[in-house]
């Protein structure tokens, strides 16, 4: 599992934020396009990329990009 | 007194018994007189759910109503029925973009293939009385309302819907009628099953102040909408839908 492809799958997730506005260390949380949606797209992403299941509490403990990559892959 | 709500002598199918709304309408239709068989996959929840409800002569019927097989032994299993409750239903969170089709066969096969099938077999096994009612819970979702997230819920729900007017005017024919409860949010743990994996955000995103009446809502309240439903009251009603959503639907 590559970061650099967790950020391009996690930007995928969003129509209207650009890509240049995804790194290891955005807070995607305070994203204007941040909703119960896109986090409910995040954890389904992750489900079909990783075949791993995380919640919305997980989310609600990383900060940063990299924060949840480092969570999921640690799964 | 007469009283046009009992359930007195009549024999009333609940599937989904074993918890939440399933399990509020057995308990109340037990005090309204009713003799219920009780269906859902889990025997020693719905023992839990006959030790909470008045009278005898309840009945057990294990069977998981998502496959066809066991929806014929179901029904080869029960007695003949004055009315039942379709109730069995399963919640699932998934944006429309990640779809997957065996998802969306599942949730069909538990909220709204299982119901039709039941019903249908009912009919045709002549295992429901001239006179009886069949009471589907849908919800307000997907038959009144979007909700975002819940879409193949709603899906799931709205077919139903639609298998209830066309059923509704063909069952006519033969004196049985069919209605649907449509309960706004009533938390139970449908919802901690949708938690396991989404937890809170999703359903308080539906904040109780979008309930006029400011609260959710309780089994109990579905399960006196169903009661007059299965009742001798509601003789002259089939093919509607009574909702009871603490005017959710007013805003």
């Amino acid at each position: 599992m590559e970061l650099k492809e967790f950020i391009t799958n996690f930007a995928a997730e969003f129509d209207e934020t650009p890509e240049e506005a995804f790194a290891p260390a955005t807070e995607f949380k305070t994203l204007d396009e941040w909703n119960s949606l896109t986090a409910l797209s995040i954890i389904a992403m992750v489900d079909d990329n990783y075949n791993k299941t995380i919640t919305v509490a997980n989310l609600r403990t990383c900060n940063t990009i990299e924060d949840l990559f480092n969570f999921v892959a640690a799964l | 007194m007469m009283n046009p709500f009992s359930l007195e002598g009549k024999t009333i199918l609940v599937t989904g018994a074993s918890s939440g709304i399933g399990r509020g309408i057995a308990i109340e239709c037990s005090k309204m007189g009713a003799t219920v068989v009780l269906n859902a996959r889990n025997e020693e929840r719905l023992r839990e759910t006959v030790s909470m409800m008045t009278g005898k002569n309840h009945q057990i019927v294990i069977a998981d109503i998502a496959y066809q097989e066991e929806i014929d032994r179901l029904v080869a299993e029960i007695p003949s029925l004055d009315g039942c409750v379709l109730c069995a239903g399963i919640p699932q969170v998934c944006p429309v973009k990640h779809f997957k089709r065996q998802d969306i066969e599942d949730i069909f096969s538990v909220n709204t293939f299982a119901p039709i099938m039941i019903t249908s077999s009912l009919v045709k096994k002549k295992k429901i009385h001239k006179g009886s009612s069949v009471v589907l819970v849908e919800s307000i979702s997907g038959v009144f309302v979007g909700t975002k997230g819940d879409v193949s819920y709603n899906a799931s729900k709205a077919a139903l819907n639609g298998f209830l007017k066309g059923a509704a005017l063909e069952l006519a024919g033969q004196g049985i009628r069919i209605n649907a409860v449509n309960p706004g949010l009533v938390p139970t743990n449908i919802l901690n099953l949708t938690n396991e994996m989404f937890a809170e955000t999703h359903h308080t995103d539906i904040m109780v102040d979008s309930y006029p009446l400011k609260r959710y809502g309780i089994p109990e309240d579905i399960a006196y909408g169903c009661i007059y439903l299965l009742s001798d009251a509601s003789s002259w009603v089939t093919g509607t839908n009574l909702v009871i959503d603490g005017g959710y639907l007013l805003n």
